[in-house]
């Protein structure tokens, strides 16, 4: 059984554990029947699970430390991935990743957010949460991609930016401020897809764009459920309260319309089977870049004006 | 307890005759512990004569400092939030609200609308920190996107004062995709080389400052004004040490190279007035 087992997820693991004991021993002993009867079991207890978790349950599996990260999709969905360094400013944030690839017929530029898979990758990830220099870097590989014409597609997964004192020292906030600003602007097509956590501004600042998809157990929201807890609670102990009021989810991003489209994930979640997540999501952004990639450049602005402009709910 | 009780008469105070002092007519200074009388302040524009100290304040005294003198139309007047999440934490959103406006008298965390400085016509929007923080739901990204397009329209300058804790939390991501929103207005008007000045006050932080209050043209702060993204506490929290003196001050923010001048509310006019005139 794997280490990274959430509590849900527990009923499913141990009868998964059961199964390949009796696997081991199918070839002595007569029990086709009885494997296939809990195989059914598995399915069934997986659906049954899957399709009633909880928001706080989808928050859990976002940030499933097996989930597929930026560079595991690159290196799962891509051709030819060429990374490019540094904000030109300052230094290389590690926490964004960004580069050339190639998607069949499709040259790409290709940004996101980088966590770490174990504590020493961590630290050199910083957790995903990127400095000021992770946000400018975005934005000067967006603008080469507008240089040469390419689409570009952005990957969301983020606990948040960095609060530190250096962060605010070299403009966090307007380092993301920027990005909003110039994304509005970009001459090719804007593709971003939320593939884990999407956390406040952190995840906004390379979440500009004219198609906004979602995985979906993923979370995307103006603050943690944690953090909402802490303000509007006083407490930290009310984050599944928080993670329900904040209504978060890929489903009711959609309701929001906030975003564009969810993408599926396999059974049980993407960190089940990479290949298979990685493979449809491959398959829908080039059905995605394929409708882009017709819209006349100076009519993207625009369009970005009007998407962002729609979001929001009011009484005149 | 017998030492304690006063066994002669008629020494203690007689509390009857004292003078009536009305509530509320007189402030202590933050800065300094001066003790105000608020018609001086009201002089002053709420800063201390002393020590310079910046009370906070809101936008109906925003627009007496900065505009000429009933020239203020406002837009956008009757602007609610529709509570498009139903949202309740200790208390219900909706009653948040509700309450709030009756408590302040404003309906919205911002004040929108057109004015002249010094007979300049300008777009002007001002925030009020005592509507739910200043917080920046779908109501004050909506009434910033229009004052955008009426500064567009009709090509005058834009002013907006900054004073806001950042998103409103209460409309989730409806708030966060309003800094999209408000960033997106501001790139459009800056293609059309029409001037936008931003003003920080205490406090700008969160995502007012990661979206139009970094944005301006030229950015103003009060002095000693909060500005920053991350706030202290949670910086504090994260990185587990004290912050140094004067961290995220406006002070602070123009020496790192955020904004391009602090200056006092009684020299607010006459500075924008001034760069008005570049503009023009």
């Amino acid at each position: 059984m794997s280490k990274n087992v959430l509590d849900f997820e527990k009923p499913i693991a141990e009868l998964e554990s059961k199964l390949e004991e009796m696997r081991k021993f199918a070839d002595n002993l007569y029990i086709d029947a009885e494997i296939k009867n809990i195989e059914d079991k598995v399915v069934n207890l997986k659906e049954s699970i899957y399709k009633n978790l909880t928001r706080w349950q989808r928050v859990q599996l976002a940030r499933h430390p097996e989930r597929p990260y930026t560079l595991d999709y690159i290196y799962l969905m891509t051709e030819n991935f060429l990374e490019l360094h540094g904000d030109r400013y300052f230094k290389d944030d590690k926490s964004i990743v960004g580069g050339f690839a190639t998607i069949d017929e499709y040259k790409v530029m290709i940004i996101g957010h980088q966590k770490g898979r174990d504590t020493k990758s961590n630290v050199y990830r910083n957790f995903g949460m990127p400095n000021p220099e992770g946000y400018r870097k975005a934005l000067r590989l967006m603008k080469l991609a507008e240089k040469f014409n390419k689409p570009i597609i952005t990957m969301i997964d983020t606990p948040g930016a960095f609060p530190g004192i250096e962060a605010e020292e070299r403009g966090q906030a307007e380092a993301i401020a920027r990005n909003l600003f110039e994304m509005s602007k970009l001459k090719v097509p804007v593709l971003v897809i939320i593939i884990g956590e999407g956390a406040s501004g952190g995840a906004l600042g390379i979440g500009v764009g004219d198609r906004i998809l979602m995985l979906e157990n993923c979370w995307y929201s103006v603050i943690s459920p944690e953090s909402c807890s802490s303000i509007l609670w006083r407490s930290w102990e009310y984050k599944e309260q928080a993670a329900e009021a904040l209504k978060l989810t890929s489903a009711d991003l959609l309701e929001q319309k906030l975003i564009d489209r969810i993408v599926p994930e396999p059974l049980g979640g993407a960190h089940k089977d990479h290949q298979t997540m990685a493979l449809t999501l491959r398959n829908v952004i080039k059905e995605e870049l394929s409708e882009l990639i017709k819209i006349k450049p100076e009519k993207l602005f625009e369009n970005r004006l009007e998407k962002f402009g729609k979001m929001g709910k009011w009484i005149d | 307890m017998s030492w304690f009780k006063r066994a002669k008469q008629n020494i203690s105070t007689d509390t009857s005759k004292a003078i009536d002092l009305p509530d509320g007519l007189w402030e202590k200074c933050p800065g300094c512990s001066e003790i105000l009388h608020k018609k001086q302040l009201d002089l002053s524009m709420w800063t201390c004569p002393k020590c310079n100290y910046h009370f906070r304040i809101g936008s109906s005294q925003y627009v007496e400092v900065l505009l000429d003198k009933e020239t203020f139309k406002e837009t956008e007047k009757k602007m609610r939030s529709a509570d498009p999440l139903e949202f309740a934490d200790t208390k219900k959103y909706s009653d948040r609200v509700k309450e709030t406006i009756k408590k302040t008298g404003l309906n919205d965390a911002i004040l929108t609308g057109t004015g002249k400085i010094d007979g300049k016509d300008v777009a002007f929007g001002c925030m009020d920190f005592k509507f739910i923080g200043g917080s920046m739901g779908s109501v004050v990204g909506e009434k910033i996107a229009r004052l955008a397009d009426r500064a567009y329209k009709h090509k005058l300058p834009l002013i907006i004062i900054a004073a806001s804790g950042g998103a409103r939390m209460m409309e989730g991501a409806y708030s966060l995709m309003q800094m999209a929103k408000t960033s997106g207005r501001l790139a459009k008007l800056a293609e059309a080389n029409i001037p936008y000045i931003s003003i920080l006050t205490d406090p700008t932080t969160g995502g007012i400052t990661a979206s139009f209050a970094m944005l301006g043209d030229v950015n103003i702060a009060e002095p000693q004004a909060l500005i920053g993204f991350a706030g202290p506490r949670i910086i504090k929290q994260t990185i587990g040490r004290d912050l140094p003196e004067g961290f995220q001050k406006s002070e602070f923010i123009l020496e790192h190279g955020f904004i391009d001048m602090v200056v006092s509310r009684k020299d607010l006019k006459s500075q924008i007035s001034h760069l008005l005139n570049y503009f023009s």
